[in-house]
């Protein structure tokens, strides 16, 4: 899918904002998968934008902060951003969305025009 | 003919066949680029997986929370021993795309532990653990001694 991951304009001050989630990225021959990495976010806490051939996932935590004083604190409390640059055989207007147990599942099917095709000889 | 079967996509010809290997330059490449914050992250590739792990405490109980991704509930192993809290378990990979093209692979799948020595006591018979989001949420309420009370001094 992707040729390449953008990078979002490298403002330093952005930058402390958000983590990168891990992604798995496959291609299969209807399409590409891909998984990311978001503990804390549910479905209402997603934020998918396709723009032209960039797609720009959001993830924001919806777990409540714990009361108290922390002792041991190692997980980020950023929400998570990440854009990447679409293949254009990807038919956009297709794009699917599964939110499980904090990992993304966007199902990214190609147009039909440029999947293969078994052409039959008559 | 010729010329036909040697054509590749050119997609293709950047990242297939990388799999693994890509991500250990992406880490590389993120090692240069990412805020320090995200470094201990990187570790990662070294050492397994290591979920991150936070501790609170408040009056009445110690909260444990971790971030599990992708678990199923039974893969999940909670232990108590001696003061000793224990999550330990295994994150299945789904061969579902196994014959496909891997363009990234980041996510680690494998088993993984962590220990927290407790710093009070707790009522071992009333923890409660919740699994929401990819999260774990570990609630041990305080024991009866370890909680702080309030002493009136009288004034004589």
């Amino acid at each position: 899918m992707v040729q390449k991951e953008t990078q979002p304009n490298t403002d330093h001050r952005k930058e402390q904002e958000f983590v990168t989630p891990e992604v798995n990225i496959f291609e299969t021959k209807d399409g590409y998968v891909l998984e990311a990495e978001m503990p804390g976010v549910n479905k209402e806490g997603l934020e998918i934008t396709l723009e032209g051939t960039e797609i720009t996932i959001v993830g924001h935590r919806r777990h409540e902060p714990l009361s108290g004083t922390p002792l041991v604190r190692e997980s980020p409390a950023a929400d998570y951003r990440r854009v990447f640059e679409l293949d254009p055989a990807i038919d956009t207007g297709n794009v699917s969305a599964r939110m499980d147990q904090g990992v993304l599942t966007l199902t990214l099917p190609k147009s039909e025009r440029v999947k293969p095709r078994k052409i039959t000889v008559s | 003919m010729n010329y036909l079967s040697r054509w590749q996509r050119p997609e293709l010809a950047t990242w297939a066949g990388f799999g693994r290997l890509s991500s250990l330059r992406d880490e590389i490449d993120r090692l240069f680029e990412a805020p320090l914050s995200e470094l201990a992250h990187t570790t990662q590739l070294l050492s397994g997986w290591t979920p991150a792990l936070d501790v609170f405490e408040d009056k009445d109980n110690l909260v444990v929370r971790v971030e599990l991704p992708g678990m199923k509930r039974e893969d999940i192993d909670v232990s108590l021993h001696d003061g000793t809290l224990s999550i330990s378990g295994e994150r299945k990979s789904d061969n579902k795309y196994e014959d496909a093209e891997v363009f990234r692979t980041e996510r680690f799948f494998g088993r993984f532990q962590r220990s927290v020595s407790l710093p009070t006591p707790v009522a071992s018979d009333k923890v409660k653990a919740q699994y929401t989001d990819g999260v774990l949420t570990i609630t041990l309420p305080k024991t009866e001694e370890a909680k702080p009370k309030q002493i009136e001094v009288s004034v004589s």
